[in-house]
């Protein structure tokens, strides 16, 4: 009785949020899949299709005449050097400070979270000066450069505090059998680290994929943009809105990347929770 | 024997500890320093000159640009912005993300496709779903106000009760207590284009985009709730309201402010959903301190006095980083 009673109110409070957080949703599809002249008339009803629709012109508009594809591979491009690189530094430098530093280790631990709190919005203005003159500019490299600038800290955060969760002794059992450290991190951490290790992976990609500002002030080219920033602004061009196109853009990365999040949810939630609420 | 070789290898490997552990974090903050802490100081430099684009350096100024942005309308409506958008979202956040979270921790049927549709604004890039809000506020094909003025409220296309009423009762024939002047039909507002409803939209869209993420962040955080405290709670009678105000709440507070602390920083530093949805307009009514610096450091020019506005937000983050050290200490105490 009580039981359905909690069911019943889960349903009442997960309902309404699910409409206004998914609307847009429903809206942007029903916009992708119109065609220009049902979609620019006002005296037929926008809740369903009318004559001509649905079409898939506005989808073959974004892959054959703007270079949509590019900014999509741009961006996958992006996302997984930047995450290869954040784990690289990340790693070694949360293993170090759980285990083999004291308490000054705890005291750069802290440093290096808070600098996670400098926003990207206060370093963009130098920083776009520093990537002229290194001669990044339009390249690729600039963000991939640039983005673990954020990525690195957090998650050097995260995975100090999975670290810390996993027994000492079981490293140094290893130790005892003859493995060195690098060994036993590699062995016997890392498989339990999954998690965790998870989590950074999803939560470095995220945010390579919504990051705004960087992408727009070092790259300008076409060519070189990533989805965030090619779409608004080319999609976009002066008062000319290609409305149909541009709802198209905004849903191919975002259905397979809810998708994808919500398939490591759990795993994602038990490693935030393994790291950061111990 | 064994012991003895045991305790020598310890010993090794303390002595290689100190080696290997500077080894290992070494890259890190090395990045860290060049990439973020360099930058940072540049912005500090920078604020303090004159320069402009396409140089690095500038004439010394002093405070000079600090000030001539204080002295500017448009900085202080910025300012007063910034502080308006964060408080009001992140209080929308808390608030729903707090419900939504209770309920997604509990298992339902379709509870995989709810939350499919709960994180969905968490996976679009940001950028991508304020443009979708640039549609669906669109002056003339808005949604809201295509179904405002068709079903609700009396509009040109139809919504025929107020014509019936108007036919009905707008005439000479009735007596001065029972008619009345016709309904009008009401324009639908301009979302984007009156400086509080822009405001209003772009509360509701940063609202809308951060909430799935403190959903996430809060059911990690009930989750971590050690089963036993449920229990306990099931034996001294506290169930529904009361288990939350006295249970829940004072064991989630840590978590919650550090969640809060994060969400702050994300919105008082965010430039996209601005820039993107009315990009500081009408009449730069909708500015906030990142945009403002962006159009007076990128698009005007003036990086120095660009840099000085946005270091604005410096101490306010400074006064985050120290209450979040505060809290998390308190979250890893419990």
């Amino acid at each position: 009785m009580n039981r359905r009673r909690e069911t019943l109110t889960s349903y009442l409070v997960v309902a309404p949020f699910a409409i206004v957080l998914a609307f847009p949703f429903y809206w942007m599809l029903m916009t992708a899949l119109r065609a220009d002249n049902d979609l620019y008339n006002v005296d037929v009803v926008p809740y369903k299709f009318n004559a001509g629709s649905p079409t898939s012109a506005n989808f073959r508009f974004l892959f054959e005449q703007t270079e949509y594809g590019r900014w999509l591979a741009n961006t996958a491009l992006v996302g997984v050097a930047v995450v290869a690189i954040t784990l690289v530094l990340s790693l070694p430098a949360a293993y170090a400070l759980a285990r083999l530093s004291g308490s000054w280790g705890q005291s750069i631990g802290v440093a290096i979270f808070l600098t996670y709190l400098v926003p990207p919005t206060l370093l963009f203005l130098p920083l776009n000066r520093v990537v002229a003159e290194l001669d990044l500019h339009d390249r690729l490299w600039s963000l991939v450069l640039v983005y673990p600038s954020f990525t690195v800290p957090f998650s050097t955060w995260l995975l100090m505090g999975f670290f810390k969760t996993i027994p000492a002794e079981l490293e140094d059992a290893a130790l005892v059998d003859g493995a060195s450290r690098i060994g036993a991190l590699v062995r016997v951490v890392l498989p339990l680290s999954v998690p965790g290790i998870l989590t950074v992976v999803i939560f470095s990609f995220s945010l390579v994929v919504n990051e705004f500002v960087y992408a727009i002030t070092f790259i300008s080219s076409s060519e070189a943009r990533t989805v965030s920033a090619g779409v608004p602004t080319e999609l976009i061009r002066g008062d000319v809105f290609y409305w149909g196109a541009l709802m198209a853009a905004t849903l191919i990365p975002a259905i397979p990347l809810a998708l994808f999040y919500n398939v490591f949810l759990n795993r994602f939630i038990a490693g935030f929770r393994g790291g950061a609420f111990r | 024997m064994a012991a003895e070789t045991v305790r020598r290898r310890r010993q090794d490997v303390f002595e290689e500890q100190r080696f290997l552990g500077t080894l290992l974090i070494a890259p890190a903050v090395i990045f860290i320093i060049v990439l973020v802490g360099a930058p940072l100081v540049l912005a500090i430099y920078l604020s303090l000159t004159d320069a402009t684009a396409g140089s690095l350096t500038g004439e010394f100024v002093g405070f000079r640009n600090y000030l001539d942005a204080w002295e500017s309308e448009n900085f202080r409506r910025a300012l007063r912005n910034t502080v308006l958008f964060t408080i009001v979202s992140q209080l929308i956040v808390v608030v729903g993300a707090g419900l939504l979270a209770h309920a997604l921790v509990r298992d339902f049927r379709g509870k995989w496709f709810f939350r499919f549709l709960v994180i969905l604004p968490w996976a679009t890039p940001v950028a991508l779903s304020t443009v979708a809000f640039l549609w669906i506020l669109h002056p003339l094909y808005s949604v809201p106000n295509w179904t405002l003025t068709h079903d609700i409220l009396p509009g040109s296309h139809a919504f025929f009760p107020y014509k019936a009423v108007n036919w009905a009762f707008a005439r000479e024939f009735w007596p001065d207590a029972i008619q009345i002047s016709p309904i009008e039909p009401i324009d639908p507002p301009q979302w984007l284009g009156e400086p509080n409803l822009a405001m209003a939209a772009i509360i509701f869209v940063h609202a809308w985009r951060i909430l799935p993420f403190a959903t996430v962040i809060f059911i990690a955080g009930l989750a971590s709730m050690p089963p036993e405290i449920d229990d306990a709670a099931l034996v001294d009678g506290a169930t529904g309201l009361k288990k939350f105000w006295y249970v829940t709440l004072p064991l989630q507070l840590p978590i919650a402010t550090v969640a809060v602390l994060f969400g702050i920083v994300f919105t008082a530093t965010d430039m996209t959903v601005v820039y993107v949805l009315t990009h500081g307009g009408p009449f730069n009514s909708t500015h906030v301190l990142t945009t403002w610096a962006f159009d007076t450091g990128i698009n005007g020019g003036a990086l120095g006095e660009g840099a000085a506005i946005s270091l604005y937000l410096l101490p306010a983050l400074a006064l985050i980083a120290i209450l979040m050290l505060r809290f998390a200490r308190r979250v890893e105490v419990t």
